[in-house]
C-alpha cells in the first residue's frame, strides 16, 4: 500500500484499484473540532477536483475536493455519529471514502510522505 | 485605613477574599443566576385572566392535543424580571462600544424611538384601507426617495426584510431580466472574501458560484473577473468596500467588464456606511444594491430589530421590481399592489417578496435618521466611521499585523493573527479575553481568506476617549500575551456569567428542547 497526499490536505492510500481517502492530521488541526460531516453516496463519479465532501467544524465549513477520479465504492458513514473520530484518528480509522480508481497517471501529480512534510514546513 | 465621618471602613478590609467568596443563592450581586422559564414558571398557575369557556363543542376531532400544552405560569413580575435578567447578561450597543466589523453597530439614537412610537405610526395595521394611512405610505416613499438620493439609483423595492432578503430581491430581477431577455444563464461571480450569504444567494437561485480569488493587496482584480467572465455568467456579486475593509478602487472597470459580458453587477451594500454621502454606487455602474437600514441608517440589530434591506435597481432593472411598491404622478402618489396594477403603467415585476409593505418600524427610524442628520450630516458620518477605523488602526499597527501593509483602510480594519504567533494565544482566545474586559470582541475569523481575522468596525458612535479606552485595553492585552501571561487568554472569559462554553458539545450534541423532570416518585424519596 502506498499513501499519496495532496496540497489540499488529502491522503490517499491505494490498494490495487482502490483509494482511501481522508484529509491529513495538519488538516483536522486547522478546522479546529469536527462538527458535521457530509459524504458522498455510492456510486457517485467523482472527477478530479470535484467536491466531494463537506467537514463542518467549529470553525468554518470546508469542502473537500476529490484528489483523484473515480467511482465512490464505500462511504465511511459510522463519521457521521462520530464526527470527532476526524480530530482523534484522521489518518486511519476516520478515512472519508473509498474510490475505484479510473486513472492512475493521476496519482503522479500527488506528493509522497517525504514531499508533504516538506510541503507542510512552507506554510 | 480610611474611615469616613461615621467611622465606618471606607476601603474594603479584604478584597482578595471577595473572588473566593461564595453566596448563598448562588448570584454575585446584580449578577443573577437566572434559570429557565419553565423551571421558575409552574403549571398551575397564571398571570392572565382568561375566562374558562364553559359551554364549547371541540371541532378539531382527532386533531385535538392528546397531552396539555404546559406552558410556564409566571405572574406579570415574575416573567418580566426573568427577561430583564436575561437581557443583564447580554452585551448592546447601549452599553458599550461593539466593534464587530461588518455589522456597523452604531448608536441607535433616541429620536428614532420617539418618532417610531407616535400613534400615528405605531398604531396602523398593514390591513387599514389606504386612504386611512397616506401618512404611512408618504413616509415610505419619502424614505425610498432619500435612499435613492443617496444610492443615484432609478428604482427601490422597500419591502425585504433583512440583508439576505434583499440580496435575494436583486438577484431575482437580474434572473427575470436575464429571462426577458430570452437568456438563461447559470453562473453567478463572487470573490474569495465575500460575505457568506452572497454565495448563499446565488446558490439558492439555482446559479453555480464561481470564486474570484483575491489579489495580493486584498481587492478583486479586473484581469480576473476578464478572466471569468462569458455568456453564461449572470452576475458578479461584490461588496463596496470589502471585507477587508478597502475600497475596490477597479469597480467601475469590473462593472465595465461585467456589462459588456451582457452581466449584472450586484453590490452587496453591507459596507455602505463608509460611503454615504461619498459615492453613489449608481455612477460606478451597480445594477442592484440592497442596504441594511440596520448598519447604516441606525436601527436596530437583532433584540429590538428586526432588521430591514431595501434594493435599489438600476433603469435596466426598475422594471422587474417587486411589488408592492409607489409610483408618482407628479405630486399624486399610488400605491401599486398588484402585477396587473403594475402592467398598466408597462412594468412587469417579478412578484412579491412579502406580504406586506416592509418593516415600517425600521422606516421610520431610518428616515428619522436621515431627516435629523441632513445630507451634510449623513456625510459627516461616513467620515467620522472612516477616521475611527483609521485612529483605532494607526494606534495598534505597531503591535498587532495588518496583512495588506500599513495603508488606510475604510470603516474597518483588519488584522491578522500573525502577532500572536508563538505566544499560544489564539484570535478565538484573545476575543475571549475582551469579554473580561467589558467589550464585545470584534469579528473573528472572518473574511476567510485572512488566517485569524480580526476585524474591528468602531463606527462614527465612538468619541476620542471610548476609542482611546479601546485602543489601550488592546495594547495591554497584545502585550500581555506576548510577556506570556498564557492564562489570562486561555482560560478566559474569568468573569462573565458563564466561562467558556463547549461549543463542540453544543454542536455535536445539541439539546433543543426543555423536557419537564419526572417528578420524583414516592418510592425513590423514601
Amino acid at each position: 500500500m502506498t499513501t499519496y497526499y495532496s496540497k489540499d490536505h488529502e491522503w490517499v492510500a491505494v490498494e490495487g484499484d482502490t483509494a482511501t481517502i481522508g484529509i491529513t492530521d495538519y488538516a483536522q488541526s486547522q478546522l479546529g473540532d469536527v462538527v458535521f460531516l457530509e459524504l458522498p453516496d455510492v456510486g457517485k463519479t467523482l472527477a478530479k477536483g470535484d467536491e466531494a465532501a463537506v467537514v463542518e467544524s467549529v470553525k468554518a465549513a470546508s469542502e473537500v475536493y476529490a484528489a483523484i477520479s473515480g467511482d465512490v465504492s464505500e462511504a465511511n458513514d459510522a463519521l457521521a455519529d462520530e464526527p470527532a473520530k476526524v480530530n482523534e484518528d484522521p489518518e486511519g480509522a476516520a478515512w472519508f471514502i473509498k474510490m475505484t480508481i479510473a486513472n492512475k497517471s493521476e496519482l503522479d501529480e500527488l506528493m509522497d510522505e517525504v514531499a508533504y512534510k516538506a510541503f507542510l514546513e512552507t506554510l | 485605613m480610611g474611615m469616613n465621618s461615621q467611622g465606618r471602613l471606607s476601603t474594603p478590609a479584604e478584597t482578595a477574599a471577595v473572588a473566593e467568596h461564595k453566596t448563598f443563592t448562588g448570584n454575585k450581586a446584580l449578577q443573577i443566576e437566572e434559570p429557565l422559564i419553565f423551571e421558575i414558571g409552574r403549571n398551575e398557575v397564571t398571570g392572565v385572566d382568561i375566562d374558562v369557556p364553559l359551554d364549547f363543542k371541540p371541532r378539531l376531532g382527532s386533531h385535538r392535543r392528546k397531552q396539555p400544552i404546559d406552558p410556564p405560569g409566571l405572574s406579570e413580575p415574575e416573567a418580566m424580571r426573568h427577561y430583564v435578567r436575561l437581557s443583564q447578561k447580554n452585551c448592546a450597543i447601549d452599553m458599550g462600544l461593539y466593534p464587530l466589523g461588518s455589522c456597523t453597530m452604531k448608536h441607535n439614537p433616541r429620536l428614532n424611538e420617539k418618532m417610531a412610537r407616535l400613534p400615528g405610526f405605531a398604531d396602523v395595521h398593514p390591513l387599514q384601507p389606504l386612504f386611512t394611512v397616506s401618512g404611512a405610505v408618504e413616509l415610505i416613499a419619502e424614505l425610498g426617495k432619500w435612499l435613492l438620493v443617496t444610492t443615484g439609483m432609478a428604482s427601490v423595492a422597500m419591502s425585504p426584510k433583512a440583508g439576505a432578503h434583499g440580496e435575494l430581491c436583486g438577484m431575482m430581477s437580474i434572473k427575470v431580466a436575464l429571462t426577458a431577455r430570452g437568456e438563461t444563464r447559470t453562473k453567478v461571480l463572487v470573490p474569495e472574501s465575500a460575505h457568506g450569504t452572497n454565495p448563499a444567494t446565488a446558490a439558492l437561485l439555482g446559479y453555480k458560484v464561481v470564486t474570484i480569488p483575491a489579489r495580493e493587496d486584498g481587492t478583486v482584480d479586473p484581469a480576473s473577473v476578464r478572466e471569468l467572465l462569458d455568456d453564461q455568467v449572470a452576475a458578479i456579486m461584490l461588496t463596496n468596500p470589502n471585507t477587508c475593509g478597502l475600497f475596490e478602487r477597479d469597480i467601475k472597470e469590473i462593472a465595465d467588464a461585467v456589462h459588456e459580458a451582457g452581466a449584472y453587477f450586484y453590490c452587496d451594500g453591507a459596507n455602505f456606511n463608509a460611503i454615504v454621502g461619498k459615492v453613489k454606487p449608481g455612477e460606478l455602474g451597480v445594477d442592484a444594491m440592497h442596504i441594511n437600514l440596520h448598519k447604516t441608517f441606525s436601527t436596530p440589530h437583532g433584540g429590538g430589530g428586526p432588521g430591514a434591506g431595501p434594493v435599489v435597481l438600476s433603469e435596466k432593472l426598475a422594471p422587474f421590481a417587486p411589488v408592492p411598491y409607489v409610483r408618482f404622478e407628479g405630486d399624486t402618489a399610488e400605491f401599486v399592489e398588484t402585477r396587473a396594477k403594475a402592467k398598466e403603467h408597462g412594468d412587469t415585476p417579478f412578484g412579491r417578496m412579502t406580504a406586506f409593505h416592509g418593516q415600517m418600524g425600521m422606516f421610520i427610524r431610518a428616515l428619522s435618521f436621515m431627516l435629523s442628520h441632513g445630507c451634510d450630516g449623513l456625510k459627516q458620518a461616513s467620515e467620522d466611521a472612516v477616521l475611527n477605523a483609521n485612529y483605532i488602526r494607526a494606534s495598534l499597527q505597531d503591535l498587532m499585523s495588518l496583512p495588506f501593509g500599513k495603508r488606510p483602510n475604510m470603516h474597518e480594519v483588519l488584522f491578522d493573527d500573525s502577532f500572536l504567533k508563538d505566544t499560544g494565544v489564539t484570535t478565538l482566545d484573545f476575543a475571549k479575553a475582551m469579554i473580561d474586559e467589558g467589550y464585545h470582541p470584534m469579528t473573528m475569523y472572518f473574511p476567510l481568506v485572512i488566517h485569524g481575522a480580526l476585524l474591528i468596525e468602531p463606527t462614527e458612535s465612538e468619541s476620542l476617549a471610548s476609542l482611546d479606552l479601546f485602543v489601550a485595553t488592546l495594547r495591554d492585552l497584545v502585550m500581555s500575551a506576548k510577556r506570556g501571561e498564557t492564562e489570562r487568554f486561555t482560560g478566559a472569559p474569568y468573569h462573565s456569567p458563564r466561562r467558556r462554553l463547549d461549543e463542540t458539545a453544543a454542536a455535536r450534541k445539541p439539546i433543543l428542547k426543555w423536557v419537564r423532570p419526572e417528578p420524583a416518585t414516592a418510592e425513590a424519596t423514601e
